[in-house]
């Protein structure tokens, strides 16, 4: 049993590390090198490769604009939200879970549905091609998960503690500040952690919101380059691992957060 | 004690912005169902139920449904094995098992168009690793087009959907191995269970609630896959890889039949809705037995 336990545990690691192992390693070789053999040890070790891409594209601009997005998004979504559970918890009774109702409704609905009328709603409005457009509509899109999660942490908070804060004589904004907001640290970073991840990664909204090329996103670049370096695996693959970098160093200084939003995210779908 | 008035304008921008940007464009979807827009010009006609019977009619509308039923049931049912198994290896937290957990959580956190692009040269027919190991392990004959030949395409899709996804179901379930009380088992070990009658007995039932979740969460995920699809195979070849969320993008991105696929989303929408629903009596019930 306990042989088999073992054996299981390292055919999933290699199933794992595998590709990672050849992703990495082809970012740092030598096209030539990795048509020889694209399992090898790279010989020798090159960063060509990120220096091309960085030259031949505008890579730190496709990073910013994914970095700028992504940041505005995640807080944009975790100020509107943590007001909106906030507010939730404190109406509680019917008007309470009406509005509860009324934000989680939309997890049923995903973007693949939306993403038609949105497309052309955008466009209706002359927001195309705009990358703040670009933050608000993928913004709305996850406000039901933020509330949803937000709501569902806040919930454990003590409410006879907000109203000792009210009979104080504090103000909501104060309560919600001074109190809620602080004690909600945790919860807060595990849903940023999962919002990070899903804003970062999403291809399909700007994928319809976004077209000239100084405003793509990594993932849009990613899909360009494919197009543009048909045969360039090395260029590629380098271009993948940029993209992960800033999701991996998130990943190993909050894995804590990462587990606990991801199991709280996966909890409603 | 509270002042419902400034709660009310707390929830005011979050309010606007999802209604406006959400659930106005979603709702304004049902509309152009029924027309027959192309998604560019400024007129468009009423053509009422047209556009779903035209749907029903259409042999790739039909095909892509069922490549989704295939697709979700092939993810759902490896993926809840795999996670389980790896949670039962993993669930004690020695040094070497953290590790490996946050290994093989780790696909999880890359995008899919990465995840999508990595795996596109893995299975690539000529260059790619798949192919050159099985020839350099004597194991031609086991060499195949493996997006590029339409019997095996979605089913190597749905291989990738696993890899990158078992990690975070893992989790789900080592969540749940961790809730059950160590005494329980400590109980059934002094009175003698074998292993496999501890795991039947007491952990799967305990399970039960974790189980569900996987289920569910795998269930709607997989059944509103996109991306990967969208990247490795854009739904060929000859309509093999496509399902009901790339059949819709083509149909308004390429055909510019907006109103059709107006329609098609929203029987989308409907399906999605019935396992929804479907998932919350389950979770009621795997919840009641937890």
């Amino acid at each position: 049993m306990k042989w088999i336990g073992r054996i299981i545990m390292v055919l999933y690691a290699l199933l794992v590390a595998a590709p990672l192992y050849f992703v990495i390693t082809s970012s740092f070789k030598t096209s030539q090198a990795f048509f020889a053999n694209p399992l090898s040890w790279p010989n020798p070790w090159t960063i060509q490769n990120f220096i091309s891409i960085f030259d031949a594209q505008p890579m730190w601009q496709y990073f910013w604009n994914s970095a700028r997005v992504t940041l505005s998004t995640v807080a944009l979504d975790l100020f509107l939200g943590s007001l909106i559970a906030y507010a939730i918890i404190r109406l509680g009774g019917r008007m309470g879970r009406y509005t509860f109702v009324y934000f989680v409704a939309g997890l049923i609905i995903p973007s693949q549905v939306s993403m038609l009328p949105l497309y052309s709603l955008v466009r209706q409005i002359g927001w195309s091609d705009n990358l703040g457009a670009l933050v608000l509509v993928t913004a709305a899109g996850l406000l039901p998960l933020t509330v949803f999660t937000l709501t569902g942490f806040m919930e454990m908070l003590s409410k006879e503690m907000m109203e000792a804060g009210s009979i104080d004589g504090a103000s909501e904004w104060k309560i919600y500040w001074r109190l809620v907001l602080p004690l909600s640290g945790p919860s807060l970073a595990a849903t940023a952690a999962f919002l990070f991840v899903m804003v970062w990664n999403d291809l399909l909204i700007p994928m319809l919101l976004i077209n000239s090329t100084d405003k793509l996103t990594l993932p849009l670049a990613l899909m360009q380059f494919r197009g543009e370096y048909v045969t360039d695996y090395t260029l590629l693959l380098t271009g993948v691992v940029i993209t992960a970098v800033p999701m991996v160093i998130l990943f190993i200084f909050l894995q804590r957060f990462f587990v606990t939003g991801m199991t709280a995210g996966s909890v409603k779908g | 004690m509270m002042n419902r008035k400034t709660l009310w304008f707390f929830m005011l921008p979050g309010l606007l912005l999802y209604t406006g940007l959400f659930v106005y464009p979603a709702v304004s979807g049902l509309f152009y169902s029924f027309t027959n827009w192309d998604g560019v010009s400024t007129s468009y006609d009423f053509v009422g139920i047209s556009n779903y019977k035209d749907s029903f009619d259409s042999i790739v509308f039909r095909k892509a449904f069922f490549n989704n039923v295939k697709f979700m049931l092939t993810v759902v049912i490896i993926q809840t094995i795999v996670s389980l198994v790896l949670a039962l290896i993993l669930a004690k937290n020695t040094r070497t098992r953290v590790f490996l957990r946050a290994l093989y959580f780790f696909p999880a956190i890359l995008s899919s168009v990465s995840v999508g692009l990595i795996w596109s040269f893995i299975y690539d027919p000529s260059l790619g690793l798949l192919n050159t190991a099985l020839t350099s392990g004597g194991l031609e004959q086991f060499t195949a087009s493996w997006t590029g030949d339409a019997n095996i395409a979605l089913y190597a899709i749905a291989f990738v959907q696993i890899w990158a996804h078992a990690g975070q179901m893992m989790i789900v379930f080592i969540a749940g191995l961790h809730a059950i009380p160590e005494e329980l088992m400590e109980a059934a070990r002094i009175d003698g269970a074998t292993r496999f009658q501890i795991f039947r007995k007491v952990t799967w039932p305990l399970l039960a609630p974790s189980a569900t979740i996987v289920v569910s969460y795998t269930t709607i995920q997989s059944f509103k896959a996109f991306d990967l699809i969208f990247v490795m195979t854009d739904g060929g070849p000859n309509y093999a890889t496509e399902i009901l969320t790339t059949y819709i993008y083509h149909l308004a991105f390429s055909n510019y039949s907006f109103g059709l696929a107006s329609a098609g989303s929203m029987i989308f929408l409907v399906l999605l809705g019935l396992l929804t629903m479907a998932q919350f009596k389950a979770l009621r019930r795997g919840g009641a037995n937890g």
